[in-house]
């Protein structure tokens, strides 16, 4: 089933739908950019007492996570959280430019619950932001919790919660309660982020909380489309390949017992 | 509800086109990423209190920090620095959350070679 021609053919398609959505305007194709920081939250944008507050509630929503990763063991899952959290970090890499002369990019929480469920899925966003605040400066250090909070836990809890609850509306075995569910989650999780990162700004005194709120949530409101398309084409390519992988399995995962084709 | 019998080969299957397709975003792609400030950099300089970041964070303090500026490995021509840098993060990404993978899993269970479905799988449609 997963030949060299399947890999091939599964990253070209992969790749011709990408490529619109991430490569920059052909003027600017020759000249080579470092990555611009992100949604990340540098130090010194934040206060003492939300940098605690935010580090109290995400150390605590991972203590229970690996609780329940330990609990909820699944073979599969190791080498899924690896692939995972590379994808991730190289996705969080490209930039993609909005009109207005913004950028967004990934940020890969509610592709993480999706494949992973929403437990498994929070370990691999804390490995990703860890791995880009202490090697590459990106993300403070001090505000780290802050930032697994907004970009990861956001999209790994409340993302998976929308996504499942779509899912199951248009139907749980059904390619498109996937694709819509995981677009609308992750498109509401990126907008839901921008709130909170507004919200922490204000309340720490940065900027004012209302001004703070309209211009983060404006410019979200259209880099969660992008989070949205890039994260509906990640889980169709899953689906396509290796549906078995999601964390709640389509029944066609199971194809052997119903097609009736004996391994 | 039992699973295909070799795991291990499709693993390795999964294992390499997952990690290749992320190195190839990683290390092809990122030179081409957008230069124009993302949604918080551009929040901070419209509303300017870009300033306010801190001039010297901690992450300045860490070894790393002589090795890469950013994203860019230093050292090296500025063509390949960041490409070298999507690199190495996206292994150290796939290294330490397979780490936490498998330290926090039981490993007796992966010696079972049964896989356990999810307690919470959806029966019902």
């Amino acid at each position: 089933m997963f030949t060299g021609k399947w890999f091939a053919e599964a990253a070209l398609s992969l790749m011709t739908h990408l490529f619109p959505v991430l490569i920059h305007p052909l003027g600017e194709l020759g000249l080579i950019f470092p990555p611009s920081l992100a949604l990340h939250i540098p130090d010194g944008f934040l206060n003492p007492p939300v940098m605690l507050v935010t580090w109290v509630v995400a150390i605590a929503l991972i203590a229970v996570c690996l609780r329940q990763v330990k609990a909820d063991y699944q073979d599969r899952m190791v080498p899924l959280m690896g692939v995972c959290a590379a994808f991730v970090f190289a996705a969080q890499m490209i930039n993609f430019p909005i009109p207005g002369g913004t950028s967004g990019h990934l940020l890969g929480g509610t592709l993480a619950g999706v494949l992973l469920g929403p437990w498994a899925g929070s370990l691999v966003m804390t490995a990703v932001f860890i791995v880009q605040s202490l090697f590459f400066q990106d993300g403070g250090i001090l505000v780290m919790g802050a930032n697994i909070f907004n970009m990861g836990l956001i999209g790994t809890f409340f993302g998976y919660y929308v996504f499942q609850t779509v899912r199951r509306t248009i139907g749980h075995n059904r390619l498109a309660g996937m694709v819509i569910g995981s677009a609308i989650a992750a498109w509401a999780s990126v907008v839901l982020a921008a709130v909170i990162c507004a919200l922490q700004l204000g309340l720490s005194g940065t900027v004012p909380l209302s001004v703070a709120l309209v211009a983060m949530v404006g410019w979200h409101m259209v880099i969660g489309i992008g989070e949205a398309i890039i994260t509906a084409i990640a889980v169709t390519f899953i689906w396509r390949t290796r549906p078995d992988l999601f964390y709640r399995p389509p029944r066609k995962a199971v194809p052997l017992s119903h097609s009736g084709i004996v391994e | 509800m039992s699973h295909p019998t070799h795991p291990s080969r499709s693993n390795r299957i999964l294992i390499g086109t997952g990690l290749g397709i992320a190195l190839i975003i990683a290390v092809l792609l990122s030179p081409f990423a957008s230069q124009h400030p993302d949604g918080l950099d551009r929040v901070a300089q419209d509303l300017a209190f870009e300033h306010k970041a801190n001039p010297e964070p901690a992450a300045q303090k860490l070894p790393f920090y002589r090795l890469f500026d950013e994203y860019a490995l230093r050292g090296v021509p500025a063509p390949i620095a960041t490409p070298l840098a999507g690199l190495v993060g996206t292994l150290a990404a796939f290294g330490l959350a397979w780490g936490i993978g498998k330290l926090v899993m039981r490993p007796t269970l992966a010696e079972a070679g049964e896989q356990v479905p999810p307690a919470n799988d959806e029966t019902q449609d």
